[in-house]
């Protein structure tokens, strides 16, 4: 059983290096976001198979609130990109673009 | 559920969730531009996640292990298109614009 | 009334599922918490139809299956296709699909289904229109054929 936390883990850790090669490469700064997203989906589930492997299941809390701050870190990213605001309105894009 | 056959269950999925979650890697690196990036990264979010989630369920040791895996799964389910679509809209609103198939086909002819 | 209902069972439920535990004392700040946000959400006004959408728990039954059948099978073509080796199998389009959802919630969940199923991503949502970026020729083509389209109209049920 814990063969396949393992491997679990080292397939995660590989996409991830992947995923890290690409936001360096970029060329966008959307490339960039993108392959962070990524990351962060990839590290919420790294910490699941992780607790798993260690024994402690109690990660996952951990990983959801991982999930949470990853999401919410994309949107606000996003957000900015587009107004260069983080309190602009979803009424003005027609207008700033 | 017999513990062998949670054992091979477990490893089935994690395997196939692996195997996605690495097809997702790749895809993230060999496409061509932002735009076609975003179908992998999702391949990644849905498929290879699901997968792995679901495979971890049956290693778990009591049912509040597994209600918090199904907490993840249904969160990820909601929040990956929204932060994917997210992305796509800035991009598109930020004048960046997607290569379209008959510029591939030129790119290929000119090689 | 339903919703904040609703809103306040499923609160609960996270509540006590992430705790573990169940003093009485715990129970009464879950039940002050949980009330504390339900108050909250009805005075900004998304505690409503749209923001805890009960009247679609059944239809959603019905659809969910299909949507993953779905999900699954366009994962596994945008697999084959990033997998080939040599040139990449895919021609890029913009298009635009037309929605006959009569509300802003039936147009969210087809513009996330949309977005769920790899080959296909929802850029913009313009009036009854959505801007879609497809993967492929035959992935574009699936989509216009509209059968997502159909079963997300079936999904919201009449107009009210």
């Amino acid at each position: 059983m814990m063969g396949a936390f393992a491997a679990a883990t080292a397939a995660l850790l590989v996409c991830m290096a992947m995923t890290l090669v690409r936001s360096i490469l970029g060329p966008t700064v959307f490339d960039r976001v993108l392959a962070v997203n990524s990351f962060g989906t990839k590290t919420v589930l790294l910490i699941a198979v992780y607790g798993f492997l260690s024994g402690r299941p109690e990660f996952l809390d951990l990983a959801l609130v991982y999930a949470l701050m990853n999401f919410i870190g994309t949107i606000a990213v996003m957000k900015f990109t587009r107004f260069n605001d983080l309190a602009g309105m979803e009424e003005n894009d027609e207008e700033v673009y | 559920m017999a513990p062998q056959l949670a054992v091979i269950l477990l490893w089935a999925f994690l395997v196939a969730g692996s195997i996605f979650l690495l097809i997702g890697g790749i895809g993230l690196l060999r496409m061509p531009d932002f735009y076609s990036r975003i179908h992998p990264a999702g391949i990644t979010d849905t498929l290879g996640a699901w997968l792995v989630l679901i495979g971890l369920m049956f290693a778990s040791a009591s049912w509040l292990v597994t209600v918090k895996l199904v907490m993840l799964l249904i969160f990820l389910f909601i929040t990956s298109p929204l932060s994917s679509h997210a992305l796509a809209k800035a991009a598109y609103l930020r004048g960046l614009r997607p290569m379209l198939g008959h510029q591939l086909e030129r790119e290929a002819a000119d090689d | 009334m339903r919703s904040a209902v609703a809103l306040f069972l499923v609160l609960a439920a996270l509540w006590l599922l992430n705790s573990g535990h169940y003093g009485p004392l715990m129970l009464f700040f879950c039940v002050g918490s949980c009330l504390f946000v339900v108050v909250l959400s009805r005075r900004m006004g998304v505690a409503d139809e749209e923001g805890m959408p009960v009247h679609l728990a059944l239809r959603a039954a019905a659809y969910l299956p299909w949507l993953l059948k779905e999900i699954v099978v366009s994962n596994i073509d945008v697999a084959k296709r990033v997998l080939r080796p040599g040139k990449l199998r895919i021609s890029p389009r913009i298009i635009e699909t037309p929605t006959t959802q009569h509300s802003d919630l039936g147009r969210v969940i087809f513009a996330n289904s949309i977005t769920l199923t790899p080959g296909t991503i929802s850029i913009q949502v313009r009036g009854s229109h959505i801007t879609v970026h497809a993967l492929a020729d035959e992935v574009a083509d699936g989509l216009l054929g509209g059968e997502m389209d159909r079963r997300v109209t079936r999904l919201e049920g009449p107009a009210r």
